[in-house]
């Protein structure tokens, strides 16, 4: 299509970015003869393909490519983008090649890989031009036999004229369909006549993950390429006072030693950085550096402080109101029975297996970046403006991620990336060991909750939450007065229909400890305060934890969810000695349940028998995808609940590696069952929302179990 | 010159003998599959096998693999078949896909010594193998798998 579009200046894709929290893009339909310039083509792509609509490439030959507009960090965007387009395509998953987008806004939308967003914000776009990209091959093939359209139709990378059985590959229409008029509204399936979609297809990326051939971040290489590692301020915002490169310079393979900038949005993290041949002597000639820091001018913080001032902001402070209803305040001064309790979850590193990396290449007049990324459109925007390049002048090829977790949507390591090769005038990767991703940040914000409410004949009457903890946004230029929207993240909307008086407030809090998007964002610490807290309400009813989220979730979707959670689990017929919890949350357009089952275990505290998941995500692609989402989440759940946290001394990280940051490992990993809901309602997200019940579902199996009800987290499992 | 067997090639290297064979594989052979992820040997992620022992390659210094055989995730098997590939590919069980290079080279070594392994010993196994997204429920399904396989192909 590069050869012969025809550019109209009106577009007639329309962006509407939603906001950063859910990150949910609506695209319009469009194809770029239509007017949407192609900007960039994907350096594997030679001139003579067809590029008929931004994710379809067909080549003369026949061959299909299809672009993964977003990132792939083990959700599974490489494999489900494709088995989309594939469907109203007409082309077999086993014929495909697929390939990442460079960082192109313009061309693919948003492009941010956060938000459980990228099928949510791109399947009606994708189906819909899929099917009109099949509509066109089918009406060049008509046009070149002579014969109606409807006599035509397509299947496995064909079309095929029904009454003669003349057959032509998409390769051999690509072009003649290209200039076609685009169909404005081409027939879709129905859900149905689905071959693909909604199946649990083997994940095309998976052979290449058990060989060692798939190329990760850090496994690029680049011709002529250094290797770097960098010291920075362990308390974030510290200057370099001085640094002695004496030692450093001596060992062998570094050649170069400098002082660097790293942009965390509007704050600079000063660092100093060794540039070598290899990324051993990069890491060996660190070891050798010596960097007296100015760590001055800004408060430090520790732990326990940050946990005091936050409790005494909930007693003192009503905080900026997000959402409230009726006169709770008033309906709760006069409650003589009220409860009044502090819910507590702590601060979080991401520690993807892939340690953070990024290779620059600062070019003078371009700039171009490989590496680990989430968000490759919030890298050209930053980067752009601050090394003064035009925006399309900055290249942002996205590689496989070795996890994500939100920490790859930040700007900050592409920026020292850059930063250092603008000073060595070559391409550099720049390594971080897992000391510096563990305990660099940004972190999931540690929190705390008041939480208030009062039951009136076995209902909520009233319920107040207030929160206290840092707000992600206010790292990204944030307005300081208003609430965190993220304050009601996780709590079911229907809670709203069936309690009059409700109040959920923010009350504003800050540290020099930076803080962003952590799987699942707030859904994930506020997941455990709010639903542990339904359940003391429960309790406080006297009624059954399940029975009394069926009486106050009057929604058909939330009843659908918790019947099959009763269903799976065996909840009425537990035995005595075993202590059932239920959690349900929803976020990113999804909503979710677990039953965590748990007993005694006989070498001292309390283990996990088993969870139940039940997903409703509407509209899915693979079903199999889905499942492995969730137990994932149960995982990462698990480990933020019970194994690791991130703890500070005056500003420095107390932990520093898997040995005293301890992720779950395989022996402590209860069995897992997962149901979907099948609906047709939208899609909703998948890659995070089955992750916030899990922490709840267990205190309150915990609580069943014991009695003892566990209001902060992590805890020990083996010490309950 | 520090001389060794990568995948059954010889292979000279001009490095230090302090120098971990992690690096040596990844920046001096320039086989990327075997993974760099903690540094001290908490994660697995850089399991290779030394003279058919499970080794982290991270700690390894090229002193001690001077001489010795060393096989990569790329050299497991030639056409991405041995029994625990072949299971892994069956449970679709990487996410990311990072750390899978070392759970193979650790399951590898437990299917070679215990070929038909209890839930048990699969979590004695590869309690030293993280998986950050959580694969360990399909670990524990496809080590199952990859034995009745390897079991299979015996017959």
């Amino acid at each position: 299509m590069t050869k012969n579009n025809n550019i109209d200046t009106t577009r007639r894709n329309f962006l509407k970015l939603t906001g950063l929290g859910g990150a949910a893009l609506c695209l319009g339909f469009y194809f770029p003869a239509e007017g949407a310039p192609i900007l960039v083509r994907p350096s594997e792509l030679s001139e003579s393909e067809i590029e008929l609509c931004p994710w379809i490439i067909i080549n003369p030959s026949g061959k299909i490519t299809i672009v993964n507009h977003r990132a792939e960090m083990g959700q599974g965007s490489y494999h489900s983008v494709p088995q989309i387009v594939a469907e109203e395509l007409e082309v077999d998953m086993n014929d495909i090649n697929v390939i990442f987008a460079i960082g192109n806004e313009k061309k693919y939308g948003g492009q941010v890989t956060g938000g459980s967003s990228t099928i949510r914000s791109s399947y009606k776009n994708l189906l819909k031009l899929s099917a009109a990209s099949r509509e066109l091959l089918i009406a060049a093939a008509a046009a070149k036999w002579n014969v109606p359209v409807v006599d035509c139709y397509a299947a496995s990378g064909h079309v095929i004229h029904k009454p003669s059985g003349k057959k032509a590959h998409y390769g051999e229409l690509a072009l003649a369909a290209s200039k076609l008029p685009v169909p404005k509204e081409p027939k879709l399936k129905k859900i149905s006549e689905y071959k693909l979609i909604r199946k649990p297809l083997k994940r095309i990326d998976t052979p290449f993950k058990t060989n060692g051939a798939l190329i990760f971040g850090l496994d690029k290489r680049i011709p002529g390429m250094l290797f770097a590692s960098v010291e920075r301020d362990p308390r974030y915002f510290g200057k370099v006072k001085s640094f002695d490169a004496t030692a450093a310079l001596k060992v062998p393979g570094v050649k170069k030693v400098f002082k660097v900038e790293m942009a965390y949005y509007e704050y600079i993290r000063e660092g100093v950085a060794v540039v070598a041949d290899s990324t051993w002597a990069a890491l060996e000639g660190r070891k050798a550096l010596k960097v007296e820091w100015d760590s001055s001018g800004f408060k430090h913080w520790s732990t326990p402080e940050i946990f005091k001032a936050q409790d005494d902001l909930l007693h003192s402070q009503e905080g900026m109101i997000l959402k409230t209803q009726g006169i709770p305040n008033e309906i709760l001064a006069q409650s003589t029975k009220k409860l009044d309790v502090v819910y507590q979850t702590p601060y979080q590193s991401h520690v993807a297996m892939e340690p953070i990396n990024c290779i620059a290449h600062f070019k003078g007049d371009s700039i171009e970046i490989w590496g680990p990324i989430q968000a490759p459109g919030w890298i050209q925007d930053d980067i752009s403006k601050q090394f003064k390049i035009d925006k399309e002048k900055v290249i942002v090829n996205m590689t496989f991620l070795g996890g994500g977790f939100g920490r790859k949507a930040m700007i900050d390591y592409p920026s020292e990336a850059v930063g250092v090769s603008k000073i060595i005038g070559g391409p550099v990767q720049v390594v971080w060991t897992r000391e510096d991703d563990a305990t660099l940040g940004p972190f999931r914000p540690g929190i705390s909750y008041r939480c208030e409410g009062m039951i009136t004949n076995g209902k909520i009457e009233a319920l107040k939450f207030r929160m206290a903890g840092q707000n992600n946004d206010h790292w990204r230029g944030g307005a300081k007065d208003k609430p965190n929207r993220s304050t009601s993240e996780g709590f079911l909307n229907p809670y709203y229909a069936s309690i009059k008086h409700l109040s959920i407030a923010d009350v504003l809090f800050e540290t020099t400890i930076p803080t962003s998007f952590w799987r699942s964002v707030y859904a994930s610490t506020n997941g455990f305060a709010y639903e542990s807290f339904i359940d003391e309400m429960a309790h406080e009813a006297g009624k059954d934890p399940l029975d009394f989220r069926r009486e106050h979730l009057q929604e058909e979707r939330c009843q659908k969810v918790i019947d099959k959670m009763e269903e799976v689990s065996g909840w009425k017929n537990r035995a005595k000695n075993e202590g059932y919890g239920v959690a349900i949350t929803e976020c990113f357009n999804s909503t979710v349940g677990h039953i965590v089952k748990v007993s005694k275990n006989p070498q001292g505290g309390v283990k996990i028998d088993k969870v139940w998941a039940v997903m409703d995500c509407g509209w899915y692609v693979n079903p199999d995808i889905i499942h492995a989402q969730v137990e994932g989440s149960i995982v990462m759940g698990l480990g933020a609940a019970t194994t690791h946290q991130i703890t500070f001394k005056d500003n420095v990280v107390e932990q520093h590696n898997f040995y005293d940051y301890p992720l779950p490992r395989i022996n402590e990993i209860p069995m897992i069952e997962v149901y979907i809901i099948d609906n047709e309602a939208d899609a909703g997200g998948v890659g995070e929302p089955g992750l916030p019940p899990l922490a709840p579902a267990l205190t309150n199996a915990i609580f069943d179990l014991t009695g003892k009800r566990i209001r902060k987290l992590p805890f020990s499992l083996a010490t309950v | 010159m520090i001389q060794l067997t990568v995948n059954g090639k010889t292979e000279k290297l001009d490095v230090s003998p302090e120098m971990p064979l992690l690096w040596a594989i990844r920046d001096t052979i320039g086989l990327t599959g075997t993974k760099f992820g903690c540094g001290v040997a908490q994660c697995g992620a850089c399991v290779v096998h030394l003279d058919g022992e499970a080794v982290r390659s991270c700690v390894t210094k090229m002193s001690r693999a001077e001489g010795k055989n060393v096989v990569t995730i790329e050299g497991l098997s030639e056409n991405n078949d041995h029994p625990a590939q072949k299971a892994w590919q069956e449970i679709d069980v990487p996410q990311c896909g990072y750390c899978h290079s070392g759970q193979i080279m650790s399951a590898a070594v437990l299917l070679r010594e215990n070929p038909n392994p209890s839930d048990q010993d699969i979590d004695n196994a590869m309690a030293g193998n993280i998986c950050r997204c959580g694969t360990y429920p399909r670990i524990r399904k496809a080590i199952h798998l990859a034995s009745e396989m390897q079991e299979k192909s015996k017959t």
